[in-house]
């Protein structure tokens, strides 16, 4: 499993950390809302890089540290938890790292996190890592908090009583950093005092497991006999050799794992009475209190609530739309420009691939910076804790999470953020179904398409005067996209096995105020994921797609061309009507005019010719590019004008001489467009979120499979 | 006797209890945890609108669960 190439021997001591010459580990580990990212981003600043732990969708950020001016330490952030024996797929990561001293990201130093103001939960964590023995600080956050809660801390008497060096910080304004960073750059020793004893008539086992495996320590050994179906390093033979004596001593993980934790609070309550000293009692909490009985009232709560949905969603709808617009006429006045200076097919690629998918990357970044400035104050404050809390057994009943409606509102807007929304959620399942189901909400590509085809079949109605008959087909597609998010997921919950059980407890924080680096830092890492692992991604098939459509089979654009200008003259076309009939022709001699027309076949079920077909082909950039192509290919001068694209598309007749947009082809077309996960973007994010190419597959397939199914249907209803 | 005994579930909001035991063994090392140790005393804070989850006091802090794990968290007559 390690990929390290020559295994440090056994016996290497790890109680030093080294010298300049080898860089130091560090490993933040801690509570989750203990102030371990702000720690994390005090400490590393914007040197943080995104990668992968093995197997798992969390985000690995490790960082590096300038400890003195001379010396620097690279920082890995593990997840937030409670616990060593880890509850979800998420916080396994920490013990496939801390149990395995050959991994390559094994740490020469922990910097554990506590909140003072909730210290004893904090503490069954620290004592745990304690008796591993790994080179320990003790940061100590939130003093502040405590001592407004009437806690007071001896700090000294702490440090005496836990056995390594305990640090006061505030992670907000990052005063005790300088006096941790110091300690850092000093050799640590390992914690001398243990805080669980194993029970005698196991330790023969536990013994037998240390020896066998090399392990410094009974406590890692001990872990070993408790986890060791989970522990990915392991081998077959290795899990074997547990299990085997596991079942030999009666050794029942569930039973001690319980009386272990209650031994642990027991001790913490002990070391405790010294080093603690509460003055008031039972008052904590009075402000998020009175907030709550506002923010999480029965009417005010979901009314609040659903202000910040429609926030959020006119920032990622409608402010985003102005640097969008300035990205996409950046791009194109770049491209005219470049077009001035110098032509030829590489100048094409250059400006019509690369440029033209650059542009299609970039064009994502203001929704999600938007999107995840309001989700990084949303988590800060602790109001994301709130709408779970409001939002949980409704959506639960879909295999939903309540976190799950932020993604799937801002859904509407674009799915890209959405997706990349839904690392907020911490189950394994609902985080899953709650990707595989957004793209399904319409978002806003989808309605140059939608307004096309409604414009051209739904007649201009009014009922009582002001209801718009296009506008109920409007928002009955939008409808048609939330039912079939919603059954979907709860179909999905039915399908999907998991061996994690779903856990709705969890700390309910208190409300506090943003910490505005915190959110810068977030949006810059999330922008920078998306540009540099989905982008990269939606790069290559714009490439493609432009390749596909600008290139055909021996000389057979050239050949369109000069046949289209050749019927220029007799046709009557002046300017944009000429330059347009050129494209089209050109188009349809190209790979994907090939394609459209190899593909007929397949969707004349549902209605369509193999022109539809290339707008299909060409639309996997995004599902607007439909009507650019619709428009090319039937030759439109003016695309951007709807009245002049339906005018056309109007006129187009089959092959009989009738229309060919019935109201049959119309909705067979907006059906597809509903379900069809028309959009690469999409799919690179879900690739990205989700660590591989299994769940963008099988959305794929699933989506065009229900809009083929769909949309057969409804063009057999109408025709 | 299971069926009689009340558990955190049963709180009025402000309600205070102490905690006997923890009925479901998996669930139980996640409580444990958490906090939720036999013996501690527990608060009923508050419930969602539609009546589930609910936030409980334990161990100095805010927790909150759903009705049917409080239900596991029996407590003391």
């Amino acid at each position: 499993m390690s990929e390290v190439l020559a295994p440090a021997p056994a016996s290497v001591p790890h109680t030093t950390v080294p010298a300049a010459r080898k860089v130091a580990k560090i490993a933040l580990i801690g509570n989750p809302n203990s102030g371990k990212s702000s720690l994390f981003n005090h400490l590393t600043g914007l040197n943080q890089k995104v990668g992968n732990f093995p197997g798992v969708t969390v985000d690995k950020k490790t960082g590096i540290s300038q400890l003195t001016p001379n010396l620097k330490a690279q920082v890995i952030d593990l997840p937030g938890t409670y616990s060593l024996y880890p509850k979800s797929l998420d916080e396994k990561v920490i013990i496939d790292l801390l149990h395995d001293k050959k991994s390559a990201s094994y740490p020469d130093v922990l910097i554990i996190t506590a909140d003072a103001s909730n210290l004893k939960r904090n503490l069954l964590l620290f004592t745990q890592l304690a008796d591993l023995k790994i080179p320990a600080v003790l940061a100590l956050n939130m003093m502040d908090v405590a001592e407004k809660h009437g806690v007071k801390i001896d700090v000294a008497e702490l440090q005496q009583e836990l056995g390594v060096p305990v640090i006061p910080v505030n992670a907000r304004t990052g005063s005790g950093l300088a006096a941790l960073k110091i300690l850092l750059s000093q050799e640590l020793e390992a914690p001398k005092t243990t805080f669980f004893t194993i029970p005698e008539n196991l330790l023969v086992m536990v013994r037998q497991i240390r020896y066998y495996f090399e392990l410094s320590n009974d406590y890692l050994a001990w872990h070993y006999a408790h986890q060791y179906h989970k522990l990915s390093f392991l081998s077959d033979d290795d899990k074997e050799y547990i299990g085997e004596l596991v079942k030999k001593y009666g050794f029942h993980s569930n039973a001690l794992q319980a009386s272990e934790t209650v031994d642990r609070y027991t001790r913490i309550n002990g070391l405790l009475l010294d080093a603690m000293r509460v003055t008031k009692a039972e008052n904590n909490e009075q402000f998020s209190n009175k907030l709550d009985q506002v923010l999480t009232h029965k009417i005010f709560g979901y009314l609040i609530f659903f202000g910040v949905l429609f926030m959020i969603f006119q920032a990622i709808f409608a402010w985003a739309a102005y640097p969008m617009d300035l990205i996409d006429t950046g791009v194109a006045t770049l491209n005219a420009w470049i077009h001035t200076q110098a032509e030829g097919p590489l100048v094409d690629l250059l400006t019509d691939g690369v440029l033209a998918g650059l542009g299609g990357v970039l064009i994502f970044i203001p929704q999600i910076a938007l999107l995840f400035a309001f989700i990084a104050v949303l988590e800060e404050t602790g109001y994301m804790a709130r709408v779970t809390f409001l939002m949980d057994k409704i959506m639960r009943k879909f295999g939903l999470n309540g976190k799950s409606v932020v993604p799937l509102i801002s859904g509407v807007a674009c799915a890209v953020p959405a997706i990349m929304a839904t690392r907020t959620i911490d189950n394994w399942k609902d985080r899953m179904i709650t990707i595989f189901v957004t793209p399904l909400m319409s978002c806003s590509a989808r309605l140059p398409i939608y307004t096309v085809m409604i414009a051209l079949v739904v007649p201009e109605k009014y009922f009582l005067g002001f209801m718009s008959l296009q506008g109920l087909v409007l928002m009955g597609l939008y409808l048609i996209g939330f039912l079939a998010a919603i059954f979907s997921a709860a179909l999905l919950k039915w399908v999907l096995k998991t061996k994690e059980r779903s856990y709705f407890i969890m700390e309910f924080p208190t409300y506090k105020m943003p910490r505005w680096k915190n959110v810068g830092l977030t949006i810059v890492e999330k922008v920078k994921a998306f540009v540099f692992q989905a982008g990269k991604v939606i790069l290559a098939i714009s490439v493609v797609l432009w390749v596909l459509s600008s290139y055909g089979p021996g000389n057979a654009i050239e050949q369109a061309e000069k046949r289209a200008a050749a019927e220029l003259t007799s046709l009557n076309l002046k300017d944009a009507d000429a330059e347009a009939h050129v494209a089209g022709q050109k188009l349809e001699a190209s790979y994907a005019g090939q394609f459209g027309k190899f593909m007929e076949p397949a969707i004349r079920p549902l209605g369509y010719d193999w022109k539809v077909g290339i707008a299909l082909l060409t639309s996997f950039a995004a599902r607007e590019v439909f009507v650019g192509t619709i428009s090319t290919i039937y030759s439109v001068g003016d695309s951007e004008n709807i009245s002049t694209v339906k005018e056309k598309l109007m006129a187009e007749k089959d092959e009989f001489g009738q229309p060919f947009f019935t109201p049959a082809r119309a909705f067979s077309l907006l059906i597809f467009y509903v379900f069809a996960m028309q959009c690469m973007s999409t799919l690179a994010v879900v690739y990205r979120e989700t660590k591989g190419w299994k769940w963008p597959v099988m959305q794929l397939i699933y989506m065009t499979g229900l809009a083929y199914a769909s949309a057969f249907v409804v063009f057999r209803l109408f025709s | 006797m299971q069926r009689e005994q009340k558990s955190v579930r049963d709180l009025k909001i402000g309600e205070k209890g102490v905690i006997c035991c923890l009925t479901d063994p998996e669930m139980s090392l996640k409580l444990l945890e958490m906090g939720c140790i036999p013996g501690e005393e527990v608060k009923l804070n508050s419930r969602a609108p539609l009546g589930d989850p609910i936030t409980i006091i334990v161990n100095d802090y805010t927790l909150s669960l759903r009705l049917d794990e409080a239900a596991t968290i029996k407590l003391k007559a």
